[in-house]
């Protein structure tokens, strides 16, 4: 328990995927100039999160780690190869899926987050998750945990920085840095401030 | 027609790059940028995936559907990244280690997915592989520049030969440390923005507040 604790404290603060990973910076960019919209995608975030990464969890250990196929008849088999196309499908199934169980039967929700869920596909943060659980060998509880703590790490991040920007947006900035450039720099200074969370020793 | 593709070839790479005016593919841009030698890499792998994956998505772009394109576009880039990866893995073990993650993360840079969809669904096969191609070598550009100043001031090195005589190989030059560490990645692009749209003033973006000046009476 005290494990799993201290990997939730680690992917928020100290491993953040938009701060030290810079996973999913396109959209963190392109969605933060409003804090309400931020939140909205933050949240979107998390809940695919929390989903794929043990849902690909799964995957790995059934069906494509070596060895994984002995139930059924071939021991020798290692599809390990065939990884980055199954994350990849299982992810775009996933926020398919999610999209319907929304619609359907949570319409208030569909609304709120309806825009950001085709995003979230292309969104780098989800696919480097489970890429990272792949190459940290989590099992299946580490990698639910995981999942969901990086997403939130990630919608903290964005949330955040939508903050710094709609104070930002009166501010007197220079033509040429007007825009992306002052995003990149006040980024910047934000991953600065989380890497302070690197001293935290778990 | 000369003269086209080589428009489209150079056009990506400082008047519309996919970086810093289109703002695509970012993430792995400051990620895998603290040594040269890895940037060059980098940038190689994203231009082949690029170049390739538009050339094969153009050439069956009238028999996909378009409710399940997103879909097809995905399998096609996906298919052709764990080609590169594998090649990676038993070509320069040590780079696909640094890389880790960043050679799977190739399949969701948004400079592949956008130009499949933003110009070769519409375009023939030839045209759509330099078009790749180009916005490949755009990203590799700043990627190469950013890892430029990041290797030679943070470590005195470039391609890990070293230039500048560290102190604590008995040189003269104190590395800057900071450009080793994550934050640095984003002064460096944001300063590279800066410049870029002080050379090219067309690319500004226009403020949505404009700051008024009142006259004392």
């Amino acid at each position: 328990m005290e494990e799993l604790l201290s990997l939730a404290v680690k992917a928020i603060f100290v491993e953040n995927m938009a701060l030290a990973f810079f996973l999913g910076m396109c959209t963190f960019l392109a969605v933060s100039k409003k804090i309400a919209t931020a939140i909205g995608l933050g949240i979107s975030v998390t809940l695919v999160q929390a989903i794929t990464v043990p849902a690909n969890n799964l995957i790995l250990t059934y069906l494509l780690a070596p060895g994984a196929l002995a139930w059924a008849g071939f021991p020798d088999v290692d599809l390990t190869f065939l990884g980055l196309i199954s994350y990849i499908g299982v992810i775009a199934a996933m926020v398919q899926i999610l999209e319907m169980i929304l619609d359907k039967y949570f319409p208030p929700l569909y609304n709120a987050l309806g825009v950001f869920l085709p995003l979230i596909t292309v969104n780098c943060a989800i696919l480097g998750g489970s890429l990272f659980m792949v190459e940290r060998d989590y099992n299946f509880a580490e990698s639910t945990v995981y999942g969901i703590s990086s997403g939130l790490g990630w919608a903290l991040a964005i949330t955040a920085m939508a903050g710094v920007r709609e104070k930002l947006k009166y501010s007197d900035i220079p033509d040429g840095l007007q825009g992306l450039g002052i995003t990149f720099i006040s980024a910047g200074l934000m991953a600065m401030a989380f890497m302070s969370f690197s001293g935290v020793k778990l | 027609m000369a003269q086209t593709y080589r428009t489209m070839l150079v056009d990506p790479m400082v008047d519309n790059n996919p970086i810093t005016l289109q703002v695509l593919g970012v993430c792995s841009a400051l990620a895998v940028t603290s040594s040269l030698q890895v940037a060059a890499v980098m940038a190689l792998a994203v231009t082949l995936v690029t170049g390739f994956s538009s050339m094969f998505i153009s050439a069956i772009r009238s028999q996909i559907p378009s409710s399940i394109r997103i879909i097809v576009q995905m399998i096609i880039i996906a298919s052709l990244v764990i080609v590169v990866d594998q090649v990676l893995k038993a070509y320069a073990y040590e780079i696909s280690k640094t890389l880790s993650v960043f050679v799977g993360l190739i399949i969701t840079n948004c400079i592949v997915m956008g130009r499949a969809e933003a110009f070769a669904m519409k375009n023939p096969p030839f045209a759509s592989f330099v078009d790749g191609v180009g916005n490949g070598l755009g990203y590799g550009l700043i990627l190469m520049l950013v890892g430029f100043i990041r290797e030679l001031f943070g470590s005195g090195s470039l391609f890990g030969i070293t230039i500048l005589e560290t102190v604590n190989n008995g040189g003269w030059y104190v590395p800057n440390g900071l450009l080793l560490l994550p934050p640095s990645a984003f002064f460096v692009i944001g300063l590279l923005i800066w410049g870029f749209r002080s050379w090219k003033p067309e690319q500004v973006e226009d403020r949505e507040y404009r700051i008024q000046t009142v006259e004392a009476h």
